[in-house]
Order: structure tokens, then C-alpha cells, then sequence
């Protein structure tokens, strides 16, 4: 019952939903950077939201399986096959007992999370299987996969969910095109205003969403650093170090914003100009060096809905899911 | 006292206004208000983070509406916060007990790189740094930057000294450094722009410990200078 890592890629690691509980220790959520697509992912393969998967980071990753399973995938424009056949994102993909799964670098976008049913039963640190890259725990030995890692992989319920398509290779039924596919090739990330938004000058106001900013090479889990027009302060003065989140968009004293994402710090003293969206965090994951990325303003309570509206959407594709397969 | 939204699934409640001015009633109404948070068990919250003047409130807006139809998720939750903030000041007899902890440290050679530096901005010599120093009481004010990592209020305003130009690349965990005015301890390896002018044996942070950070905000610090040979000691 487990994995064999036969090649980890550039850079792979065990993540589920995240660590909550513990900012008051410092430490951050992390988990999937796109955490909706791990979870529609598990939807797929009949696992709980909050399963262990595995976040692949351009290619090339290999696998293979010591009994059969059955994967799903979300995510960037990476082409995954099984054996000889290729299994398209959002698609449950049976993997025979020592049948390869090669996940090759991706076309456009950088991430996609893989979904093995009965996840991966490293085990629980802090609350959480996610491994933190930067504190070097949790996951699979607190890093990376390196090649010939073996995973340990929970008990699928004796693959439940392959039942009613046990004649095919792959399932037929898929989810919702923009859960599974999220490398746009127009970056628009939708945006409400930060607490210091008013310490910005209207000039800086008006660039942030009229500018394409540009992804920089420094850019990692943690957050990716943004090139565009300084954004400039109309007080210039220290803040005191406060709470920040994935999505939040701060800008440090040379006016080049960051975008942070899942394994930001837990505090910041930079001011916050913006926030991205919940919704549109799975855009921002998909985020590359060299990439171009636009800002668009909405308010909190068109946020809100949009997040409300997806998650009883997922509901019902959970409800619907369940009937497909069982 | 003031609520904003952090993005749309997080708010940051502004208790006070300043922090300097007295840091240590400043520190008392931010936990105060953080226990009433907690204590209030709000339903969709998911958990919070003091730090300095602000507590931030994390939540699913689908919960927090739940029960709600007529109001957007922010407006909900601001106004349930704003009833449980108020109904405490109404009945202030809460004290708030903070942990007292105390923090070997060894001042010396190799551990304090950056202690004559000090000294030389302070005026003063490096023995009476180290007494000042390792005479104070801190507050840890919050916790943050790496996993486990106190910022301490308290620093004795003399021996403030602006951060290095440079940062280094690799800072051993237990260093104790200061960074403007404020002083605080590198739980683990990692990149820093503080003065370093000490370490400790302790382990600040476990994640076989319950909380795995040895300080949490409000904490109540105690730096004990200690020699070189107490400091092998307590390593082994």
C-alpha cells in the first residue's frame, strides 16, 4: 500500500489543506497553494476534502502504485498519462498495480495537485499532513520528494468509487472546466482594498489596476514578487507587524508589490494595498517567473458571494458525485 | 476601536490606537480582547493572531453568514465582535494572566558577534550591554517572522541599534539579536539583519510540543545571563 517516487521532478511535495490552529505560533497555513483543486481532486478519486496529495511543481514526476488506485488531477497545462493513455485534468484515471503515472512539465502554468484515493497517510504533524518547506516538517520528511521516496498510501475502501466504471480506464464524468484547468493565459486576478490602501497616492491607487505587473524569478511558495511601477506611499512611516494572509498583496519600501501565497510569513509590518480574492487565489497559483499578471478592483461583498457561490456549487458536485458512483 | 477586513475571509480588529506610549497596557487590552474572541466561540471562526495594537479573525464567510440572510459575512461578524468587545468593557474584572518565562543566555565569544557594535552605539561597555540587557523585562509582543520567533518589548531604549546593512545569510538557532528597538531570539537557523549578542540552549520551537512555540504573545521574559560552561550544560 504505498507509492515509489521513480522520478520527483523539479519540485513535488505531500500537501493537504493547510495547518490552522497555529499562527499564534508563528507557524503558516500552507497546504496546497490552490487548495480547491486538491480538494475537487479527492472529490474525484472518492477521498475526503482533506486527504493528502501531492503539489507538482513543473515536471517531470513518476509513480508508481504496488496495488491499483485511482488518481485525479487539477491544475496547470500539464499532460498526465497512465501507461500508454493520457488522463485529461479533472478525470478519475484507474493505475493498475505497477503501471506508471507521468505527470510531464506543463504547457502553460506551473502547479497541479494530484489526488491518489485513499491519500497519503504520512503522518500527522501539527494537525496536518502539508509539509512546511520552510520549517522543514510535516509531509514526507519535512522536504521535497526526492527519487525513490516511498509514500504511504491510506486504505481506499477497496475503490468504491472504481465500481461503476470498471470497464473503462478512465472515468467519464468530469468537474467544472475552470475547478480542473486554472493556467489562464490572461492573468486577471480580482482584488479588494487593504487596510493601508488610503496610504498609497492616487497615482499608486490608479497603477495597480491599470499596470501589468511581472512575475520576478525570486518568487517562490511564500509569495511571488511582482515588477511594475513603484507603488508609492503618501506617508512613509513604519507600521507595526500585523496579520497577513495568502492573497494579501503588501508592498515593501521599493514599491514592488508581493503577492503572498500559502507559506507566507504569519505577520508583516509592509503595508497591504489589496487582497486577492479567495476565488481567484487557484490563478495565482499557477504563477511563473516572466508571467504577466492584471489587477481588477471588486468589493467585499461580490468577494463574498463569489465564495459562497463556489463553495455550495462544490457541495453539489459532491452530491452529484456520490450518485455517479455509487 | 476599529474592524477592517483582511481580504475576504479575515478581519483585523484594531483595539488600540498606539503602542509605544505604553506597550504594556497596550499588550493587556490586545489579549483581553483576544481571550473575549475566543471565549465567544463564534461559529464560522476559524482562529486568531494577536500581534502589537491588532488581533486578526480568521473565518469562513459561508459560516458566518449561515444564520443570516439580510447581511453580507463582514457586516455579521464585525457586529458580533463589536457585542462581545463591548459587553467586556462593560465588565472589566477579567485579569489577564500571562506566562513568566525565564531565558538562559549566554553572552559570550562566539555567540555575541555583534556585542561590541552595540556597545560602541550605546556608549557604553559591553559588560553593562550584557547587565542591561539580561536586566530588563520583556513582553513578547508577538510571535512570528520563522515559526516560534518572540518579538520582545522592553529593550532598555539605550541599547537600541538600527539593523545591519546587510543581513546575514545564516543565523544558529537560539541566537538572541536586536533589531531597533526591539529584541527577540532565532528559533531556528535561518537568514537575519539583527545584532546578535547572544544565544540560548532552550528550543523555541517543537512540534512535539502543545503549543509548539515556547512564547506566545503577552508572555512575560526574563533573559538570564548564564556563562559558557552553564550553556554546554543545558545543551547536553
Amino acid at each position: 500500500m504505498n507509492a515509489l517516487v521513480r522520478s520527483a521532478g523539479f519540485l513535488t511535495s505531500v500537501q493537504d489543506l493547510g495547518r490552522t490552529g497555529y499562527r499564534q505560533s508563528g507557524v503558516s497555513v500552507g497546504g496546497a497553494l490552490d487548495s480547491f483543486a486538491l480538494r475537487v481532486a479527492n472529490a474525484l478519486v472518492g477521498n475526503e476534502d482533506g486527504a493528502a496529495g501531492l503539489e507538482a511543481t513543473l515536471g517531470t514526476l513518476r509513480l508508481r502504485f504496488n496495488d491499483q488506485r485511482v488518481v485525479a488531477w487539477c491544475g496547470g497545462g500539464f499532460t498526465v498519462r497512465i501507461g500508454d493513455g493520457e488522463l485529461p485534468p479533472g478525470h478519475a484515471g484507474r493505475v493498475a498495480k505497477d503501471e506508471e503515472l507521468v505527470m510531464t512539465a506543463p504547457q502553460t502554468g506551473s502547479r497541479a495537485w494530484l489526488a491518489i484515493s485513499g491519500g497519503i497517510n504520512v503522518p500527522l504533524v501539527l494537525g496536518s499532513r502539508s509539509t512546511d518547506l520552510r520549517g522543514n516538517f510535516g509531509g514526507h520528511e519535512g522536504r521535497p520528494l526526492h527519487d525513490g521516496d516511498t509514500l504511504p498510501l491510506g486504505d481506499d475502501g477497496g475503490l468504491k468509487t472504481a465500481a461503476p466504471w470498471k470497464n473503462r480506464k478512465i472515468a467519464e464524468w468530469t468537474a467544472p472546466t475552470p475547478w480542473v484547468t486554472t493556467a489562464r493565459r490572461d492573468r486577471f486576478l480580482r482584488i479588494v482594498r487593504g487596510p493601508e490602501w488610503n496610504r498609497f497616492t492616487s497615482n499608486a491607487q490608479a497603477s495597480l489596476v491599470a499596470t501589468a505587473f511581472t512575475v520576478t524569478p525570486d518568487s517562490d511558495r511564500m509569495g511571488a514578487r511582482l515588477d511594475g511601477p513603484p507603488l508609492d506611499r503618501t506617508d512613509p512611516g513604519d507600521l507595526l507587524s500585523e496579520a497577513v494572509a495568502p492573497g494579501t498583496l503588501q508592498v515593501p519600501p521599493n514599491g514592488q508589490p508581493i503577492l503572498l501565497l500559502g507559506d507566507c510569513q504569519t505577520i508583516g509590518g509592509y503595508p497591504k494595498i489589496a487582497h486577492v480574492i479567495t476565488v481567484d487565489l487557484p490563478i495565482a497559483a499557477q504563477l511563473w517567473p516572466g508571467d504577466l499578471v492584471r489587477f481588477h478592483e471588486v468589493p467585499l461583498t461580490e468577494a463574498q458571494e463569489l465564495l459562497r457561490e463556489r463553495e455550495e456549487n462544490y457541495a453539489r458536485f459532491r452530491v452529484g458525485l456520490s450518485l455517479h458512483t455509487s | 476601536m476599529r474592524i477592517e477586513p483582511l481580504g475576504d475571509s479575515a478581519l483585523i480588529v484594531r483595539v488600540v490606537d498606539e503602542f509605544a506610549r505604553d506597550p504594556e497596557a497596550s499588550l493587556s487590552e490586545v489579549l483581553a480582547a483576544l481571550r473575549a474572541v475566543e471565549a465567544a466561540a463564534i461559529p464560522g471562526v476559524i482562529e486568531l493572531a494577536p500581534a502589537y495594537t491588532t488581533v486578526a479573525i480568521f473565518f469562513d464567510p459561508a459560516r458566518v453568514a449561515q444564520d443570516e440572510i439580510t447581511q453580507p459575512p463582514f457586516d455579521s461578524l464585525r457586529a458580533k465582535i463589536e457585542s462581545v468587545l463591548k459587553n467586556r468593557s462593560a465588565n472589566r474584572t477579567t485579569k489577564i494572566e500571562s506566562a513568566a518565562i525565564d531565558v538562559p543566555v549566554c553572552y559570550e565569544g562566539e555567540f555575541a558577534p555583534d556585542l561590541a557594535e552595540v556597545a560602541r552605539s550605546a556608549g557604553l561597555s559591553e559588560d553593562e550591554v550584557v547587565r542591561r540587557h539580561s536586566s530588563a523585562n520583556y513582553r513578547v509582543t508577538c510571535v512570528g517572522f520563522t515559526p516560534g520567533f518572540p518579538f520582545l518589548s522592553g529593550l532598555p531604549a539605550e541599547l537600541a541599534t538600527p539593523r545591519r546593512a546587510t543581513p546575514r545569510k545564516e543565523i544558529p538557532a537560539g541566537t538572541v539579536g536586536i533589531g531597533g528597538a526591539q529584541t527577540g531570539i532565532y528559533p531556528r537557523k535561518s537568514p537575519g539583519g539583527w545584532n546578535l549578542i547572544g544565544r540560548t540552549p532552550l528550543r523555541l520551537f517543537d512540534v512535539q510540543r502543545e503549543p509548539p512555540a515556547l512564547f506566545q504573545a503577552g508572555d512575560r521574559v526574563r533573559l538570564r545571563r548564564i556563562s559558557r560552561e552553564e550553556f554546554d550544560a543545558v545543551s547536553r
